[in-house]
């Protein structure tokens, strides 16, 4: 073996041997012991230090108002959504207070309008809706429901609402075509109004033989649209289209 | 940094997702693909020589290689730099990932900085390096004496040896060379998340485009180190790396092309944002520096000057030696440009649109920082200040090559009387 | 929360255990020079505090992983954009409150027939403007986003140094002291859900609050969404709210195509979302 080889193979020798000692010295204990991770990450990151309660927390020192607030329509709110992180109050009741948002910022948030949310959820313009008075005046936070059932559709069809108004369909009340019971301003969920089931009933506006004003526009009841219903393809809050 | 990112809040057009304002990889891994690209560029062309005979660019050998191991000693600082934690550098070699491009990246770097290019310089320097601690005093003798590792034969068979193990080492490089840049392609290639990067063509490119930069970086490096030297230039010499560099672009534009073609025709989800990509953030990068400025322009020079197309030592225009070596440079320098613009618009154009494919951020590079545009300029120096040591060191130039005496090549041969003679007034 | 709030979140225990390398907690950038000069002997005197340093505390015993395997639902039509996930997200986890850094964060979609503008100003924390233009909405709505989880994680796939990895219950993670901050995770993560913490500069993202998991809570965002949007459960659990997410709903998951198999599953989600 030529000279230069050996002492080549003696250099890599010494340096892989010292690499694999090093590695020994250097491998983190916990490593691999759960996978291609040190094991003792899991526990790091399982110490952190919490900062929300949960929902349980609140009942066992405040348990009426708990109860009152399950049985309301904000019983989806956690305590912790208005009165911020309670981890530390849990802790030290009486050294930690939790603030009680009792002026306008908080509650906007979800209730200002917004097209975006969701049809039914009940929305309110901030600036219209009783301006400057706290929403607590009204609105019990707990017990949120409104001291009287609203008046009009638009307070939680608001996106409709604002659709129709700019529509050919304005002068049309929500009540002419839905037939609403009363209950759904109370128990919305449970309650549903009704939708115009037959083409009759459009028709009585829009046949050419109907008795309404002029400026209406006809079709022929018997060939248009074929067996489809009217708002299968109109969008009756906006029936001139986009 | 805050105020930076701020900044680039205010400059975003559509939608990206809130993580993205903060562009990850900064100019530093810009920086890394170009110079192992480089890297990867002079070792295939030092193999030209020595595996596939091409006898006219011998000259540039030995320097192709120190300045393949200047670019690789420098090759990882910038990732080092860019790191949250250097100092955990050392966890890729500890606990290597093996399904991660990056780990295993280290290992062939590991491969090709010891197995391949140590040890090829090792093999090709060793007789010079005994040689010339022989004449030397001081430092240098004492590190040329050290980097022998105490071998000092120079029998024929040693020497024999010696250039066996350097063929059998630079055959073993080729491929290696190609595994090393193209990895680097393929730690972006395979990133599914990002449609710019993801492509099979990935690793393809970057190898071709590393090969491209690395013939011009040589062809510049041997002109201004013969020159400053007060040498005179091996036109054919010139004219073999020129034909080269011209064959390597021709190959590299024809991918960039395939690749330009084939997402334009296949038109899939994300070539509503890339081309806006293209068009908007990237177009003085990507149109104007790399394609035109990059590619086109010197595929038009080296291919009318060069012999390139004519072949047998005369461009399809003949000009006087130095306008021809004035233009080689220009091509070359343009070159370089655009190979440093093409990693800029693979690196930092990937990180410029958002993976919503919606909208379109902003880079804003810091000038001073750990990652700005000083620290990557001093990274693009030291190469150079690194070459120059290893120049010093290890003298490429032909010219300064060392010859055995007969003697020692073959101890056992009786000394011709005159021999004798010679070598008693000799001492 | 209103302007008057006051943040009483200092934990009563912090037991942050299990420090390896040593952290530099530094912001300042100057910090990877003196990193740099100190690199050597920063790593002997790892090696020598390392049997000091790593020790196991262990503060749920009666937790096991291997029972478990977390979910999320998410109820596209729920959602009402009011931000309080991404709110309670950076107080439970100390997330720095810039606009640059979120564990999760809801996006708003307005559909019009010529165009669809996606909006997310400050994750959603503050609430979002009033759209533009009304008329002409064919849908818009909210999706939240976080981490999705996934069975097949990128993320994991490509960390150099096993930094970051799935739980044996399905929760990937991040450890903060084993990081190098190469961020090649934050490039492979298809849904934009990581990010590089300023103060740790290392790799970050939604834990879905593993620290609150393995104490029997739910995570932050899950228990402060006022609609019920967010439904987190355990995949292994027969009977829960996710159960029966996935029985009655018909679900869909971000990029299916990239094959990451998120476990966020999207009820309602629109074409249009990315």
């Amino acid at each position: 073996m030529p000279k230069q080889l050996t002492r080549l193979i003696i250099l890599f020798a010494i340096l892989t041997g010292g690499l694999v000692s090093a590695r020994h010295f250097l491998l983190p204990k916990t490593f691999g012991e759960l996978g291609h991770y040190r094991a003792a990450a899991v526990t790091t990151i399982a110490a952190r230090p919490i900062h929300y309660a949960g929902r349980d927390a609140c009942s066992t020192c405040h348990a009426d108002i708990f109860e009152i607030h399950a049985r309301n329509k904000h019983q989806t709110v956690a305590c912790e959504v208005c009165h911020g992180p309670a981890a530390a109050h849990v802790e030290s009741p009486t050294d930690v207070e939790l603030p009680k948002p009792n002026k306008r910022a908080l509650c906007p948030m979800c209730h200002r309008y917004d097209p975006s949310r969701p049809t039914g959820f009940p929305q309110i313009d901030p600036q219209t809706h009783n301006p400057v008075k706290p929403c607590i005046t009204c609105h019990n936070p707990h017990q949120p429901e409104p001291p009287h059932v609203p008046g009009e559709c638009s307070a939680c069809h608001g996106e409709i609402a604002r659709t129709k108004a700019v529509s050919r369909h304005a002068g049309l009340d929500c009540t002419v075509c839905h037939a609403t019971p009363v209950k759904h301003k109370v128990t919305p969920r449970e309650v549903h109004p009704e939708k115009p089931r037959t083409r009759v009933f459009c028709a009585s506006c829009h046949a050419k033989a109907a008795k309404s004003s002029a400026e209406i526009p006809r079709i022929d009841v018997d060939t248009h649209g074929g067996r489809y219903l009217c708002w299968q393809c109109h969008y009756p809050h906006q029936p001139e289209g986009a | 940094m805050e105020a930076s990112l701020a900044e680039v809040l205010r400059q975003v057009t559509g939608y990206i997702y809130p993580n993205e304002v903060e562009l990850h990889w900064s100019v530093l891994i810009v920086l890394y693909p170009y110079l192992t690209g480089l890297v990867a560029g002079a070792f295939i062309l030092a193999s030209l020589v020595r595996v596939f005979n091409v006898k006219e660019v011998q000259p540039t050998y030995r320097l192709s290689l120190l300045t393949a191991l200047a670019f690789l000693i420098v090759a990882p600082l910038p990732l080092l730099a860019h790191l949250g934690h250097p100092e955990r550098s050392f966890e890729m070699f500890l606990t290597p990932n093996v399904h991660s491009a990056m780990a295993m990246f280290g290992f062939v770097y590991a491969w090709y900085l010891t197995v391949v290019l140590l040890l090829e310089i090792w093999f090709d320097y060793r007789k010079d390096m005994i040689l010339w601690s022989r004449e030397e005093s001081g430092l240098k003798r004492w590190l040329h004496k050290l980097l022998t590792l105490g071998v000092f034969d120079l029998d024929a068979q040693s020497l024999r040896f010696d250039r066996t193990a350097g063929r059998v080492i630079t055959v073993i490089g080729i491929p290696s060379a190609f595994l090393l840049h193209g990895y680097v392609g393929f730690i972006f290639g395979s990133v599914k998340a990002n449609p710019w990067w993801s492509s099979v063509l990935m690793p393809i490119v970057f190898l071709f485009s590393a090969i491209v930069s690395g013939i011009a970086l040589m062809l510049l490096l041997y002109m201004f180190s013969t020159l400053l030297r007060s040498k005179a230039l091996d036109m054919v010499c010139l004219d073999k790396l020129a034909s080269f560099l011209f064959y390597a672009l021709i190959v590299d534009f024809s991918l960039e092309m395939l690749d330009f073609i084939h997402r334009l025709y296949e038109a899939e989800e994300s070539i509503r944002i890339l081309g806006q990509l293209v068009a908007s953030r990237l177009f003085v990068s990507l149109v104007v520096v790399q394609a035109l400025m990059g590619t086109v322009i010197p595929l038009l020079i080296l291919g009318i000057v060069s012999p390139a197309l004519r072949g047998r030592s005369r461009g399809l225009v003949m000009l006087p030696d130095e306008l021809r070596r004035l233009l080689y440079a220009g091509a070359a320098t343009l070159i370089q440009i655009g190979i440093f613009s093409t990693r800029w618009n693979v690196v930092i154009g990937g990180q410029l649109f958002s993976k919503s494919l919606r909208g379109l951020t902003v880079y804003k590079m810091q000038l001073l920082g750990g990652e700005g545009l000083f620290v990557a300029g001093l990274l693009l120096l030291l190469p150079f200040v690194i070459l120059m040591t290893l120049i010093w060191l290890l003298p490429p130039w032909p010219d300064q090559e060392a010859e055995v005496p007969a003697r020692e090549i073959e101890p056992e041969r009786q000394l011709q009387p005159e021999e004798a003679a010679a070598i008693a007034s000799e001492a | 929360m209103n302007g008057e709030t006051t943040r009483h979140d200092q934990p009563p225990t912090s037991a942050k255990s299990g420090q390896m390398w040593g952290t530099s907690g530094s912001t300042s950038r100057r910090q990877f020079l003196r990193t740099w000069s100190l690199a050597v002997p920063a790593m002997l005197l790892a090696l020598r505090s390392k049997a000091v340093a790593i020790w196991f505390t262990g503060e749920t015993p009666n937790y096991n992983a291997k029972e478990h395997r977390y979910g999320m639902g998410i109820d596209v039509d729920k959602c009402i954009g009011c931000g309080r996930c991404a709110e309670a997200c950076k107080n439970e986890n100390d997330v720095p409150r810039e606009p640059f850094y979120f564990r999760t964060w809801v996006e708003r979609y307005v559909i019009t027939p010529g165009d669809t503008l996606v909006d997310s100003p400050n994750g959603g924390i503050d609430g979002f403007p009033p759209t533009t233009s009304e008329k002409g909405i064919l849908r818009t709505f909210f999706v939240p986003k976080l981490c999705n989880h996934c069975e097949d994680p990128p993320c994991v796939q490509v960390c150099p140094v096993g930094a970051t990895f799935s739980t044996e219950d399905g929760v990937v993670l991040v450890d903060q002291d084993y990081c190098v901050g190469c961020r090649y995770c934050v490039q492979a993560c298809p849904y934009g859900a990581r990010f590089v913490n300023p103060k740790t500069h290392t790799a970050d993202k939604c834990t879905f609050c593993y620290h609150r998991l393995v104490k029997g809570l739910q995570p932050a965002c899950v228990e402060v969404c006022p609609n019920g949007a967010r439904i987190f459960g355990d995949i292994r659990q027969r009977s829960s709210p996710l159960a029966r997410f996935q029985r009655m709903r018909k679900l869909h998951t971000l990029k299916p195509h990239l094959n990451t198999k998120p476990k966020v599953y999207y009820a309602d989600l629109d074409e249009e979302v990315r």
